[in-house]
């Protein structure tokens, strides 16, 4: 089967230690000793994130598919089962959440003055349903951590976040809880479906019944009618690319951004964001190739208005929060528009472009929360030759405005041109849209770095701000690092991804009216093994 | 017949006896006693489970008593074992608050009883006559808990609305049934059934008369267009027994539909399904629309308890086994959450009819951070939202509309359970994020026996949220016919 079970122990404990230290918290510290309650928190994440570091040493990429497996019963008179398992994309995304959570938890020791305990309750909570969102391998599974993550979010902003926080908060619940009950629907639609689908793979009769297992339902994918494949595609549409989000569902994310704490925003933009483009890869693809096929004109051109619209609204905003925030709108345009060239490049750069995105944007998120902490006031107009006031912020800044836009040797340059390549390959208008896109984002990031730092002081208010403090140094310096480190060598991150990319593009391939060899060449990933359309993983067909 | 043949039906004795004597113990103790009498009603009501458990103990097949009058099948058992539970949470519940309101406690105890053994003969019957007399007897009972306030104009308003209403679809419902019986010639659900597979029938006195008794059930369960007596009866009623008429009577009642329509009508599926089909999404539409604009909180619950009964439709639509038993594990998910729920109101009603509406719930979590959490996460049960045992009482709900291919409604289904956060979060807005602002915060009642209810209620909606596995699979393994 498709399961490496050594170590699954290992991948249930980093994913539910922040649940663990969560419950811990609400009833061992009291409510009064905020010192110990965050430096508790900071602990558990940060443990957590060295706990996740061995899932990436120990995966090995001509294993099988998913390691540190965990495979039991749950509730089996209906085929539920609890799996849990992961692959390079997935640990490359844990990675990433456990980080981002460390960061979202140290950051926060400041910038959170009442109600701490619930505060780090809900951020533990959440660290958990998203982890458990990539690990889950079974239908069920996976739609109950997609649910509850949303809960702890919800608080985070409608509790500390911003004074429409309210709005903010219920608009980001229901358009995800809409977007997922229809993916829901889809799921019990293959459910049942896939009754039929064994009988057409020839597995009938072995007592496998219906099952909501994601592996065993890839290998029944091409079976699926095209007219049905269209309906799930359709649900799972729904949900994913409410959370990506894609033009025209994008509409939640610049209030929810606005108005969430700092590291909800780094939290949100860093990791809720990419659960909408891991249910693409992870499902829509492999378990729907023809419908995916069919869906690549009209994603395509929703990716690229994403990534022009969200250019162009971010030009003109005066807030740099919600600057950051419409930039995301386009950086995950460039996401879907790489994914969908449903060529090994264009799929490599947005799985990488996930990450870039949650290291630049968590880090933009936390940087204007920075001076926001100070001057509590985040209009650009407001300030101006901060470079003097605040050296080092601005340099930290300007790392981060340069990896953003793609600079090379900074990791937004080697994700962009990955998908660009990509996006060549498959039609040269989408990469003309597309390249369009990184001069826009090279506009309006730099626009506003001018206008920011270069100057005069003008305003008697930043006269006096501090420049940044220990901690804060220490919240940026690690993504500042994976930054310089996917810039200059991104070749461990394309390795750990290889063997998802492969095996994800073998199974849309199935539906593609052609059978096209892989051009060999693609930037970053020169020593990529070249598994054939077909290879091995495709057995059980 | 001989007294041996009595055995069989000892639970409902019980039921009877208990409820006769506490109406007695209740005149002189009524007022100081009242504790004591919901304690006496509970030892009754473990009784009866006890012997439940004993007539139908492993072993026992399925069989009907009383010349055929009633049966004892696995969904009887389901049905009596967890309305028991109801109406022993109920009776706990009440104790305190009958004691502050000074009504007194005999009759209350007596007549949930009372109640109760009516659902007993519904969810067991197996003859349109008894399945009536069951019914009748449950809403008598009903009627006078709701204008149990006998001073307070709003519980004398519902109560004469729920009765006149009620009179109204009883008299729809037995008229349903003398048309069947006239179009069969028999009461018998089991031998309408098998006069219904032997010749399938478009008589249209038979089709009416099922779709009258379609009709009267729908207002038994509270669906749309039936429902209208529901908020004002839930407003007007004491708490408890809105808490009580919103999950017990419910479940019965569905329980009694699904004899009716799964078992004996079943194979005129293709006339009724377009009317429960109809009713479902109307009911689902209405009742959670309607709940969005509600400030008071009893009012809120009874159009979320309307939308409710709208999604166990689902279940009577598919028609299918699935659909069946998630019927009967949503009827038992639901019976726990709204419990909770409506527990948290009578803690918070400590004047009157204060702690109704949704700005006395607000600053709740700065306070009673316990209490806060345990209602939200009821709020979130009802919303759906996993790890809660709503979720899963409405993904299987949903998985038998979808599995018998009825998309369209599982979509209406699902869009309208989003819709349902927004009205269910109002209540979490104000405890959690009004803080801090000009408002005093709730004040909540010390009432132990409430808070341990509380507290069960959120355990099984935990662990059947979690880990349904036991009942999931002791579900799946009945069968109605």
């Amino acid at each position: 089967m498709a399961y490496d079970e050594t170590y699954g122990w290992l991948l249930n404990l980093v994913c539910y230690l922040p649940l663990a230290g969560a419950i811990l918290t609400a009833f061992a510290i009291s409510k009064d000793n905020t010192r110990a309650i965050k430096w508790f928190a900071t602990v558990i994440t940060g443990v957590d994130f060295l706990l996740a570091i061995p899932l990436w040493l120990l995966y090995r990429a001509d294993g099988a598919e998913f390691q540190f497996a965990t495979k039991a019963a749950w509730i089996p008179s209906v085929g539920v089962q609890y799996i849990f398992g992961v692959d390079g994309f997935s640990i490359l995304l844990i990675m990433l959440t456990t980080l981002l959570g460390f960061i979202a938890v140290y950051s926060s020791f400041t910038a959170i003055t009442e109600r701490e305990k619930e505060y780090y309750i809900f951020l533990l909570l959440l660290q958990t349903g998203m982890m458990g969102v990539f690990c889950a391998l079974d239908f069920i599974l996976f739609y109950v951590f997609w649910e509850v993550m949303l809960v702890p979010m919800y608080f985070l902003i409608g509790v500390w976040g911003g004074p429409r926080k309210l709005y903010a908060a219920i608009k980001f619940f229901l358009y995800t809880l809409v977007g997922s009950v229809l993916m829901l629907l889809g799921i019990l639609a293959l459910y049942f479906y896939h009754g039929d689908g064994l009988a057409a793979v020839g597995l009938q009769g072995l007592g496998l019944g219906n099952t909501f297992e994601i592996p065993v339902l890839y290998q029944m994918a091409p079976q699926i009618p095209g007219g049905l494949q269209f309906w799930i595609f359709l649900a799972f549409f729904v949900g994913f690319a409410i959370k990506v989000p894609m033009f025209p569902f994008h509409t939640w994310l610049p209030d929810a951004h606005v108005e969430a704490p700092t590291a909800g925003s780094v939290i949100l933009a860093g990791v809720l964001l990419k659960m909408g483009t891991y249910g693409f890869v992870r499902l829509s693809l492999p378990l729907l190739p023809e419908a995916t096929v069919k869906a690549v004109g009209w994603i395509g051109v929703l990716a690229i208005i994403a990534i022009i619209y969200g250019a162009l609204v971010a030009m003109a905003q005066k807030d740099m929060k919600k600057l950051v925030a419409y930039s995301s709108v386009s950086h995950m345009g460039f996401v879907m528009i790489g994914m969908f060239a449903l060529n090994a490049a264009g799929l490599r750069g947005s799985i990488l472009q996930m990450i870039n995105h949650g290291v630049s944007t968590g880090a933009l998120f936390l940087l204007v929360g920075i001076i926001y902490e100070r001057r509590h006031n985040r209009m650009i107009a407001e300030y101006g030759g901060l470079a003097k006031v605040m050296p080092l912020y601005a340099t930290f800044f300007l790392i981060i405005t340069l990896s953003s836009i793609g600079l090379p040797t900074l990791n937004g340059f080697v994700g962009e041109f990955t998908i660009l390549i990509g996006a060549f390959l498959h039609s040269w208008t989408w990469a003309i849209f597309a390249a369009s896109g990184i001069v826009l984002g090279a506009a309006y990031m730099l626009w506003m770095y001018q206008r920011v730092f270069f100057g005069e002081v003008k305003n008697d208010k930043n006269k006096g701000l501090p420049d940044l403090n220990l901690r804060e140094r220490w919240t940026l310096i690690p993504l500042i690092v994976i930054a310089f480190w996917i810039g200059l060598y991104p070749k461990p991150f394309f390795n750990l991804m290889e063997p998802t990319v492969n095996r994800v593009l073998a199974r849309v391939e199935v539906a593609l009216p052609r059978t096209p060899a892989q051009p060999a060449a693609t930037a970053g990933a020169e020593t990529a093994p070249e598994a054939g359309p077909h290879g091995h993983e495709v057995g059980g067909e | 017949m001989t007294p041996s043949g009595f055995v069989p039906f000892l639970p409902e004795i019980v039921l009877a006896t208990a409820g006769f004597l506490l109406l007695v113990a209740g005149i002189p103790l009524g007022r100081r006693a009242t504790r004591q009498l919901a304690l006496a009603a509970v030892a009754a009501l473990a009784v009866t489970v006890v012997l439940v458990l004993v007539l139908a103990r492993p072993g026992v097949a399925p069989h009907s008593i009383l010349g055929d009058m009633l049966v004892i099948d696995r969904m009887a058992v389901f049905f009596k074992i967890l309305l028991a539970a109801v109406s022993a949470v109920t009776v706990l519940m009440a104790a305190g608050y009958l004691e502050r309101s000074g009504y007194g406690g005999g009759e209350f105890v007596s007549l949930i009883l009372c109640a109760t053994l009516g659902m007993y003969v519904m969810v067991s019957g197996a003859n349109l006559a008894s399945l009536y007399v069951g019914l009748e007897l449950m809403a008598l009972s009903v009627y006078v808990l709701v204008g149990y306030f006998k001073l307070e104009a709003r519980s004398n308003e519902g109560a004469v609305k729920y009765f006149v209403l009620g009179a109204l679809s009883s008299a729809v419902l037995l008229y349903g049934i003398s048309l069947v019986y006239g179009a069969t010639g028999t009461l018998d659900l089991a031998a309408i059934r098998a006069q219904l597979v032997a010749l399938p029938d478009s008589n249209p006195t038979l089709l009416l008369g099922i779709v009258l008794v379609g009709f009267g059930m729908l207002f038994k369960v509270a669906a749309v267009p039936f429902h209208v007596w529901t908020p004002d009866a839930y407003e007007g009623a004491p708490t408890p027994v809105t808490a009580f008429m919103s999950v017990g009577p419910k479940a019965a009642a569905f329980a009694m539909f699904l004899r009716l329509f799964v078992t004996a009508f079943a194979p005129e599926v293709d006339y009724w399904r377009i009317i429960l089909w109809l009713a479902a999404a109307a009911t689902m539409i209405y009742g959670n629309v309607a709940a969005l604009t509600q400030d008071n909180v009893k009012r809120m619950l009874a159009y979320s308890s309307i939308a409710h009964a709208g999604y166990a439709l689902l279940g009577l639509v598919a028609a299918t086994p699935m659909g069946t038993w998630s019927v009967l594990l949503y009827m038992l998910v639901y019976a726990f959450m709204n419990l909770g729920a409506f527990g948290f109101v009578i803690l918070l009603e400590s004047r009157g009819y204060a702690g109704e509406t949704i700005a006395d719930y607000a600053g709740l979590a700065r306070r009673h951070p316990g209490a806060a959490a345990i209602m939200l996460w009821f709020m979130l049960a009802l919303a759906g939202i996993p790890p809660t045992a709503g979720f899963m009482g409405k993904l299987y709900l949903f998985a038998a509309a979808v599995g018998a291919g009825y998309v369209g409604l599982a979509v209406i289904a699902v869009i309208m359970s989003a819709v349902s956060l927004y009205y269910y979060f109002r209540i979490v807005v104000q405890m959690y994020l009004r803080d801090g602002e000009d408002v005093e915060p709730a004040h909540m009642l010390r009432d132990r026996w409430v808070e341990a209810m509380i507290g069960v209620c959120a355990v099984v909606t935990l662990v059947v949220g979690v880990y349904p596995t036991p009942l999931v699979g002791w579900l799946k393994a009945l069968s109605l016919v």
